[in-house]
């Protein structure tokens, strides 16, 4: 059985995935490829000197292309491009079904067998999984959530923080 | 007779009161449902209302973990069982919705879960197979969402 009763969202990881210079401050985001709000976000961050971690919240109800744009961004990260996929699924919601993300994976030269092989395995599904899992154990309950030294920040309320912490 | 409540939810402890709630076919939902199961209650002010989509939304991701615990959810609002049925469908969620209609959130109140203004509490109750309230929350304000943590803490509470 899942444990999914509340803990406090986990340090950073070796299975994480981090950009940013290692002395800035530490910002953990829970974000989906789908939400508007998210790739907003997005913009504003990569505005800032920050050290970010990226981790999956897809929610399928509200975007039903979350999770195939989740394991497409976990696919690329085997053939080491997660951050180069992340950026490309933000710069275009609007087409992330799967023509969409084949599109992607040839514009990033990715062996294009083995990310489709990869991006419908167990393994994906269980590394995306695991990031909403402790989403949803550490209380976020929508995208995008931020968690920086200050706190958790959820919605319109992460903008807010990513200025405070990037001053 | 339980007297009304209106202004905090159910304590855990108590027995869960006597109510009628409309399941979408119509059939009656009472009390003696929810004996011999693990019921979590989902207080929700309005079918298709923003912060309500995104909490079925979010619970319906861990329905089989819920399951897993022997725990069945149940959506509950003042909405009609119309209404209901074409929120629960345009949302894709197999979340089961009971109806307070008539009398308008007469099970509301009686879980002490109804708000001034005329609409459910976002209130969380969970009723153990022996009737009585396990586990209860009650949102700071209606348009906070509380998180499905918060509803696995109850269950092991």
């Amino acid at each position: 059985m899942r444990e999914l009763r509340s803990a406090p969202v986990p340090g950073v990881a070796n299975e994480d995935h981090v950009r940013g210079p290692d002395d800035a401050p530490l910002l953990i985001e829970y974000a989906d490829f789908e939400c508007p709000f998210c790739a907003a976000l997005h913009v504003r961050l990569k505005q800032k000197r920050l050290r970010r971690v990226f981790r999956h919240f897809p929610v399928r109800t509200s975007h039903p292309r979350a999770w195939p744009a989740a394991c497409a961004a976990e696919a690329a990260a085997l053939q080491s491009r997660f951050w180069e996929m992340h950026d490309l699924l933000f710069a275009d919601q609007s087409r992330l079904e799967d023509p969409h993300l084949w599109s992607l994976a040839e514009t990033l030269g990715l062996d294009r067998d083995r990310f489709e092989e990869d991006r419908r395995s167990e393994h994906v599904l269980a590394r995306v999984r695991r990031d909403f899992e402790s989403g949803i154990r550490a209380g976020v309950v929508t995208t995008p959530t931020v968690f920086s030294s200050a706190g958790m920040f959820a919605g319109r309320s992460a903008a807010a923080a990513i200025e405070e912490l990037a001053r | 007779m339980t007297a009304e409540r209106t202004d905090t939810v159910i304590a855990p402890g108590a027995p869960a009161p006597s109510f009628t709630l409309r399941r979408e076919d119509g059939e009656a939902f009472t009390q003696s449902d929810l004996h011999g199961h693990t019921t979590v209650l989902v207080f929700y002010p309005f079918a298709f209302s923003p912060v309500c989509t995104d909490q079925l939304g979010l619970y319906h991701e861990v329905l089989d973990d819920f399951a897993a615990r022997g725990a069945t959810l149940y959506g509950v609002s003042c909405d009609a069982s119309y209404s209901q049925k074409a929120f629960r469908e345009k949302l894709g969620v197999s979340i089961e919705q009971l109806s307070d209609f008539e009398p308008k959130g007469a099970t509301c109140r009686a879980f002490g879960a109804y708000h001034p203004a005329g609409f459910p509490q976002r209130a969380l109750v969970i009723v153990g197979p022996d009737g009585v309230v396990k586990w209860s929350y009650q949102a700071a304000s209606p348009g906070d969402l509380p998180g499905a943590n918060l509803i696995f803490d109850g269950l092991d509470a």
